[in-house]
């Protein structure tokens, strides 16, 4: 069968299983999207690349399943840097497509010519130009393989006008062939061992469980962990959701904005069990004090994250399901009642909360959200004090339930993950946890969300400022508030303009009556929530600080 | 402490900007790198001199594994290995002072490539102590321009660090 390139591309996008693609058209990949026009693949026109490849990560994150985008050549590409940016700052399985100049201009710095696959080298698990269309149906093979096996990550495949709209016979590639990539998934059991060992001798262990827990989906074998070893589990940004929030076990988030009975069991731990995450800096605060007393049992299927940030006396390389159940093998029921006691005390003292003085507060929004949803909505974010809130305040008891930048912290992330989400979701309540900062950065995207009929709920807790920007002016640049006041739209006439629904909330009487009329509308929703101005998120650790010494 | 990684590659364009790329932006020190195909046109090998402790040699290496198109990568310092480097110096050699540079170029075994009525190229092949001792000795007659190729490095026997 003799097909163009455009055709070959969408044939195996068919075969890998690929529903939706997030994009936007221009000249460089007029082929491929000539052959959208006929195929059987949905394709979501976003009014921004950047939204197209943050709607494709949502829909990963939501859904497990690679998330595909498509742009143009030159500013098309480029505009989906900081999505692919995040995709890989997060390990999620994203594939993006770009369209390139024909070959014979490649290098001439032709019109919309950018080098994307140079660009976009330390941002992705790999990339590809494909330069003969011969090569396209095997390269989109490897692409998806990359991207979602082992630790997944973004990958780009840039392909040439002249490419795309080449003919050639098509046959569909059944064997990926990368002799460089061999991704270890079963743990060695000798380190398994000395886990076990490790284990067995604590007295005050605390798991540590990041985005590789969900990644993996080893929730189950996580809780049994747990509950076999009776230790306490606390979850970076990245983690939550990955181990239930409700679980008696639960410390909650741990590091920068983290639970203070979090931060002070992992400072007095004899043992951390860090599985799938990297530890990065919002975890561990200043390094040389970080968890001083514990020896460090760390699993992740990447073996450059271990020893990277802390040094690890177990390390165990492989996939977190398989490397948890093997050590679930070799462990007997320990009960720690004496830490945990210690731990409850914490509890009780130090509880997450906030002061509710009659005034409009995030925190009591957050809340709100949680009990009209029965804590069962998919809840994205944007970045900064509003994520945080949702962080904190919205108890999250499944994985995929909680889609957030965590590594890359982009602003303006959510508003477009949230309708990828929700178009992989599509009978679920999804929220976008939003800023009025962050919105603004994408908030174009609502004409995708009217047209696609995708009833997005955005909640903007709306204090007129760059919140967590102006929190840290507050805390350490004497309150000089450098150009972090922000002046707004009217967020109800915005909604309104796009033909989307906006209430406006200004009082706490008001939340619920507007989340019940927001989940119940058909249409996308704004709720601009005016909260009160310099509320803090607390309790926080100064930057460079010790994770055990908060403020608030 | 200065390690020697022998690095196996697929022989594509970019691999190169690949690794380099990776080196720069994680603030890892390059002292040379020097590149070729192998026996199998498929392959190249990188040897790659670093300058770190044991730590981040670790990490240099696991993240050069990381890359998609590398195949093996192994610290060889510690191991039996032949290291080669090769220099092409161009020297002052006027007529008074040619014998005494002539003489020195014999002394060390290397060549001479190419002549004019003023210089001489002289061709170096040897171990990095070997290649610097020839350039500290050509220097006193002045040394016009030179290149390098950095270190090649193989491990001694019967192992080989290959694609299977």
């Amino acid at each position: 069968m003799r097909l163009t390139g455009g055709e070959i591309l969408l044939k195996c996008l068919q075969e890998e299983g690929v529903e939706v693609v997030f994009g936007y058209p221009g000249g460089a990949v007029l082929p491929i999207y000539d052959a959208l026009y006929e195929g059987e693949i949905r394709h979501i026109l976003t009014r921004h690349e950047q939204a197209a490849a943050h709607a494709a990560d949502g829909y990963a994150r939501a859904t497990g399943r690679p998330g595909v985008c498509l742009a143009t050549s030159g500013p098309g590409a480029t505009n989906l840097v900081t999505g692919i940016a995040t995709a890989y700052m997060d390990s999620s399985p994203v594939v993006a497509f770009t369209g390139q100049v024909p070959t014979s201009l490649i290098g001439r710095d032709a019109f919309q010519e950018a080098d994307i696959t140079g660009i976009t080298m330390p941002i992705t698990k790999h990339n590809f130009l494909v330069k003969d269309v011969k090569d396209l149906a095997r390269v989109v093979k490897a692409a998806f393989h990359i991207a979602t096996t082992g630790r997944p990550g973004p990958v780009l495949v840039d392909i040439p006008r002249d490419v795309s709209g080449a003919e050639t016979e098509y046959e569909p590639v059944t064997e990926v062939r990368l002799p460089g990539y061999r991704p270890v998934y079963d743990p060695d059991p000798e380190q398994i061992k000395k886990a076990a060992k490790l284990i067995a001798t604590s007295e005050r262990p605390v798991i540590i469980a990041g985005g590789g827990v969900i990644q993996s989906g080893a929730t189950e074998e996580l809780v049994r962990l747990a509950e076999l070893i009776m230790a306490p589990v606390a979850t970076t940004l990245m983690g939550i959701g990955g181990f239930p929030g409700n679980h008696p076990l639960s410390l909650g988030m741990l590091g920068m904005h983290g639970t203070r009975y979090a931060n002070y069991a992992v400072s007095e731990s004899d043992l951390l069990i860090a599985v799938g995450t990297r530890l990065d800096d919002r975890i561990t605060g200043k390094i040389e004090s970080f968890a001083p007393e514990a020896k460090v049992i760390h699993i992740d299927i990447d073996p450059a994250e271990l020893g990277k940030n802390v040094r690890v006396d177990v390390p165990i390389v492989g996939d977190l399901k398989r490397a948890l159940k093997a050590l679930i093998e070799f462990l007997e029921k320990t009960p720690h009642p004496a830490w945990l006691e210690k731990i409850e005390t914490w509890k009780r003292e130090y509880p997450l909360t906030f002061e509710e003085n009659g005034r409009l507060k995030p925190q009591f929004i957050v809340r709100q959200i949680w009990e009209v949803t029965k804590g069962e909505a998919r809840i994205a974010t944007e970045v900064g004090q509003n994520q945080m809130w949702a962080a904190q305040f919205y108890t999250f008891t499944r994985p995929r339930s909680f889609i957030t930048s965590g590594g890359l912290g982009t602003m303006g992330f959510g508003f477009p993950a949230a309708i990828g989400v929700q178009v992989a979701c599509p009978e679920e309540v999804v929220f976008d946890i939003a800023g009025d900062g962050s919105i603004q950065m994408n908030i174009q995207e609502l004409a995708t969300a009217v047209s696609y009929d995708l009833p997005v709920n955005v909640a903007i807790l709306n204090n007129g400022f760059l919140g967590m920007v102006r929190q840290w002016q507050e805390l350490f640049y004497r309150r000089r508030y450098s150009y972090t006041e922000l002046y707004n739209p009217d967020f109800v006439k915005v909604a309104e303009a796009y033909g989307a629904e906006g209430i406006r909330v200004t009082k706490p009487e008001e939340v619920r009556p507007a989340l019940e009329q927001a989940i119940a509308s058909p249409k996308p929703v704004f709720l601009d929530f005016i909260i009160e101005r310099e509320e803090n998120v607390m309790p926080m650790v100064p930057p460079g600080e010790s994770i055990g010494k908060m403020l608030g | 402490m200065r390690h020697t990684l022998s690095v196996l590659v697929e022989n594509h364009p970019g691999v190169l900007a690949r690794v380099a790329n990776l080196f720069r932006r994680r603030g890892y020190n390059i002292e040379s790198l020097a590149v070729g195909s192998t026996e199998d046109p498929a392959f190249s090998r990188m040897t790659i001199v670093v300058e770190g402790d044991d730590r981040v040699i670790e990490q240099v290496t696991r993240q050069l594994d990381k890359l998609i198109e590398v195949i093996k990568v192994e610290d060889i310092t510690k191991e039996e290995h032949v290291n080669r480097e090769l220099a092409l110096i161009k020297v002052q050699a006027d007529p008074p002072r040619r014998g005494e540079v002539i003489q020195i170029v014999d002394i060390f075994r290397a060549h001479i490539v190419d002549v004019s009525p003023e210089t001489l190229i002289v061709e170096v092949t040897g171990d990095e102590g070997k290649v610097a001792a020839m350039i500290e000795a050509l220097r006193p007659f002045g040394i016009k321009e030179m290149v390098r190729t950095g270190k090649l490095a193989l491990l001694r026997g019967p192992r080989a660090l290959t694609a299977e």
